[in-house]
């Protein structure tokens, strides 16, 4: 209370309800004054939230889960994988004779499944027209604002393994 | 109006609405920049928080010093 209010004779409820009219004036100024500091507070508080989270953050441990066998979809095919760490359903795109991709189904715009548009090789959310580079998930048109997170596979004796998540934020 | 012809009620109402101005423009830079530092965490990149919060720090010290300003003026103004 001190920080907000000056010692004063004066009580507060005399403050805050002058007797002259032409006082109220400052009284309605002074509490948007009060109300803007302590929303600025807020946006204060938030940042240091974000900060703890940041400090606080441990990266995570992914599994090791097959999620596919080479050859099983044929190029331009796709397979719907489910990964641990992914808490959502993935989708997994031959792009070629030896490559493979996956990201995660959830658009980083407002969560729709996004799927593969083989004739455009690219990756479309339907919701909102968002599209995503087939090559490394980046955003290339529309309202979606980061990459899709991206499952790095591996190959393990004739098996697609996924190890690992990129990108899949906190 | 000149300052000095003002009725004695009026007097600091204008330095009080320029600090009040002052405070939105304040607080609308810490919108931005929240919005911002968020949007890079989620997005993985955590090396904005830090700056993130010492700016938004700087920017509530700001803020509550232009309410102190306003506090005093408000009571120069009861004192009279």
């Amino acid at each position: 209370m001190r920080w907000f209010r000056k010692p004063s004779n004066v009580p507060l409820w005399r403050e805050e309800f002058p007797v002259f009219t032409a006082d109220e004036r400052y009284v309605s100024r002074r509490q948007l004054t009060k109300f803007l500091t302590l929303t600025s507070f807020g946006m204060f508080a938030g940042n240091l939230w974000i900060f703890a989270k940041s400090v606080l953050y441990r990266t995570p441990v992914y599994p090791r889960t097959i999620v596919a066998s080479i050859g099983e979809i044929t190029v331009g095919g796709v397979k719907i994988i489910s990964y641990q760490a992914a808490n959502d359903p993935c989708l997994m795109v031959r792009t070629g004779e030896d490559s493979y991709v996956a990201y995660s189904q959830k658009c980083t715009h407002l969560s729709c499944a996004v799927y593969y548009e083989r004739e455009a090789n690219r990756i479309k959310c339907p919701c909102h027209q968002g599209y995503f580079s087939i090559a490394d998930g980046s955003v290339l048109q529309g309202p979606p604002p980061r990459p899709l997170p991206r499952v790095v596979l591996e190959r393990d004796k004739g098996q697609l393994v996924a190890i690992r998540m990129e990108g899949a934020g906190s | 109006m000149s300052p000095a012809s003002k009725p004695p009620q009026n007097r600091g109402l204008t330095a009080i609405e320029g600090a009040m101005v002052l405070i939105v423009i304040l607080l609308i830079v810490q919108i931005w920049l929240l919005s911002a530092t968020l949007e890079s965490f989620l997005a993985g990149y955590r090396d904005a928080a830090i700056p993130g919060a010492v700016i938004s720090g700087i920017l509530f010290a700001a803020c509550f010093a232009l309410y102190r300003f306003v506090a005093n003026i408000d009571s120069g103004v009861q004192k009279r």
